[in-house]
């Protein structure tokens, strides 16, 4: 893992990445086709590009007065933002570049996004625009906490900050399996961070898309691309925090990174199917349930990491 | 070299932000060029390779400015800038006070000798930064722990509106009813 | 790069905050003016540290006490500033100066 990161990575990031997210939205599509009672054709899994192209040509709309500077800031910082989030994260045992504080990196690279969908929200000087990007910071103001301590849990059993240092630390048994609780709001943090599935809210259809109401071409292409982004980049980060990075039988240790990577996103991409979760009740759940648990589940791992000795 | 440049092009970015905050109508971009200038700040702090306190002053800044933009929009009149309006008062007075305590500062910076490093950086900064924390300074952390507790407590305390009375106190605002006339009638006999 | 340059962007760091806090008539610019004071009290103690005293930590754990004070300040002046909204319809320290109440 200490391998000094090649230049190639600086360009294998964006395709890894990209890939993924790309996988993520045609997994969203199929599975949007299927509960519609249509085959999962090829069409269906390449309707993402098909909706990009479309995308891609049409004509912007613009509101009145809209503060075109912050949206734009607030929509490629999103793209910048997951990617730089991703700069740790190791594909095999190779990363971009392997911090010494890693993880920290992570987190407030993903804390950024309270800004940029804000801004994205409040540049298009619309209510329901605005709305979302309330509704983004009331929920990330539940699950931002216990996120923040789930990402303690692994580097306190690995006694390191550094990514590397904690696949290394897995060798014998995955994180998942023996902080299982952290593991679990890990995810639930992620799916906010991305207002996906349950808690996306902020872009939900009762306040017509909320963020995304007033994006339009390539505007939304890259906003949309943005928030599949980070939930990639999410899903790729908890592989070595949680699922011993490469590690496993037979294939070569990036095949295995990828493969648990694709897994982890087609979970959270399948969390879809649930409803939406109110921010108020989320506000309950994330300070009353999560935080107490994951806590525990801190405390926990501190014991075990000092009877270890 | 990369280190000289990289420093004055982020310290020139974070005083032009920094200025810019009170120069811009728009209290949402005022919000973020302040965050913006802690951003450069925090670019300076990984060019003195301090990683976790350069992370640690993105993630605190850009969570603390986000909230701030809330309550900017809440409190401003004109939060979006469309009507360029002044709120300033004394500009001038304040304009040369500052620069005052410029001058002075940074004659200050350049005339004191100060102390010339006498060790070897530490290996390993953060791990320095948690030594320190969970040993010489724990006292220090577990009274800043008390006080932010505290003012958790407080600040909510003063922010909701039935107070530390509970529901049953009186509401700040007399409520519309159709007794009010008579009610106020009463109050005013009394005095 | 030395010191000194360091202390001197801290120095315009801190002028720029200090001109905003004693010009801006709303409290919420003002708390903007404090925060950019504080922002150069962050450069300043990373520059001591790093050029003055690095075999302790003190000069970090500065910044972690910087960031404490400026949570609390932002905590307690939104708080005082809905609490003044809520009983005088009020957000600008011109219209709190009188004894009204």
């Amino acid at each position: 893992m200490a391998e000094p990161a090649p230049m190639w990575t600086v360009l294998v990031l964006p395709i890894v990445l990209g890939g993924l997210a790309l996988f993520a939205a045609s997994l969203n599509g199929v599975l949007t086709a299927v509960a519609s009672g249509r085959r999962a054709t090829l069409a269906e899994w390449a309707e993402p590009l098909r909706a990009s192209a479309r995308l891609l040509v049409r004509q912007r709309r613009t509101t009145f007065r809209a503060d075109v500077v912050l949206r734009r800031v607030g929509i490629a910082g999103i793209v910048v933002a997951a990617l730089l989030a991703s700069v740790p994260t190791p594909l095999g045992g190779v990363a971009v570049a392997d911090l010494p504080v890693g993880v920290v990196w992570f987190n407030a690279m993903e804390i950024l996004l309270w800004a940029l969908v804000w801004l994205t929200g409040w540049g298009g000087n619309s209510a329901f625009s605005l709305v979302g990007g309330y509704r983004f910071l009331a929920q990330a103001l539940a699950y931002e906490l216990p996120l923040m301590f789930a990402l303690t849990a692994p580097p306190l059993a690995a006694d390191s900050l550094r990514v590397g240092a904690i696949v290394q630390a897995q060798q014998d048994v995955w994180f998942a399996l023996w902080m299982p609780l952290a593991f679990l709001v890990y995810l639930i943090g992620i799916v906010g961070v991305a207002f996906w599935g349950p808690l996306s809210p902020p872009a939900a259809a009762d306040v017509a898309g909320g963020v995304t109401a007033e994006l339009s071409g390539a505007d939304r292409l890259v906003f949309l691309a943005g928030r599949y982004l980070m939930l990639a980049a999410g899903a790729a980060f908890a592989v070595p925090l949680f699922l011993g990075g490469g590690q496993g039988p037979l294939l070569p240790a990036w095949l295995w990174s990828l493969l648990k990577m694709a897994a982890v996103l087609a979970v959270l991409v399948w969390l879809r199917r649930f409803s939406l979760v109110r921010a108020e009740r989320l506000m309950s759940w994330g300070w009353l349930v999560l935080l107490p648990v994951v806590l525990l589940q801190v405390l926990v791992v501190g014991v075990v990491v000092l009877l270890r000795g | 070299m990369w280190e000289v440049i990289a420093f004055w092009v982020l310290a020139v970015l974070a005083v032009a932000s920094g200025i810019a905050v009170f120069r811009v109508d728009s209290m949402a971009r005022a919000t973020f060029l302040l965050l913006a200038s802690f951003l450069f700040v925090a670019g300076e702090m990984l060019v003195l390779e301090l990683h976790y306190l350069g992370a640690l002053t993105v993630l605190m800044m850009t969570a603390e400015m986000a909230i701030m933009a809330v309550f900017m929009i809440m409190f401003m009149m004109n939060p979006a800038g469309l009507e360029p309006m002044e709120m300033v008062h004394n500009k001038r007075g304040a304009l040369v006070i500052s620069v005052a305590v410029f001058v002075a500062l940074t004659a200050a910076a350049l005339v004191v000798p100060w102390p010339e490093r006498a060790a070897p950086h530490p290996s390993d900064a953060t791990h320095q930064l948690g030594e320190a924390i969970m040993r010489d300074k724990m006292l220090v952390m577990m009274v800043v722990g008390v006080g932010l507790f505290a003012t958790m407590v407080a600040a909510t305390l003063l922010a909701t509106a039935r107070g530390r009375y509970g529901e049953h106190a009186a509401p700040s605002r007399p409520e519309p009813s159709p007794h009010a006339h008579a009610h106020h009638h009463h109050a005013g006999g009394d005095r | 790069m030395n010191l000194q340059v360091f202390l001197v962007l801290a120095a315009a760091l801190f002028a720029a905050g200090l001109y905003g806090a004693l010009s801006q008539q709303s409290i919420v610019m003002i708390m903007m003016g404090l925060e950019l004071m504080i922002n150069a009290v962050l450069v300043g103690a990373v520059a001591f540290w790093y050029y003055a005293w690095p075999q302790q930590a003190d000069g970090q754990f500065l910044v972690l006490l910087a960031m404490v004070v400026m949570a609390i300040e932002m905590a307690m002046g939104f708080a005082a500033t809905i609490a003044i909204f809520r009983a005088r319809d009020v957000d600008m320290t011109d219209l709190a100066a009188d004894l009204k109440g």
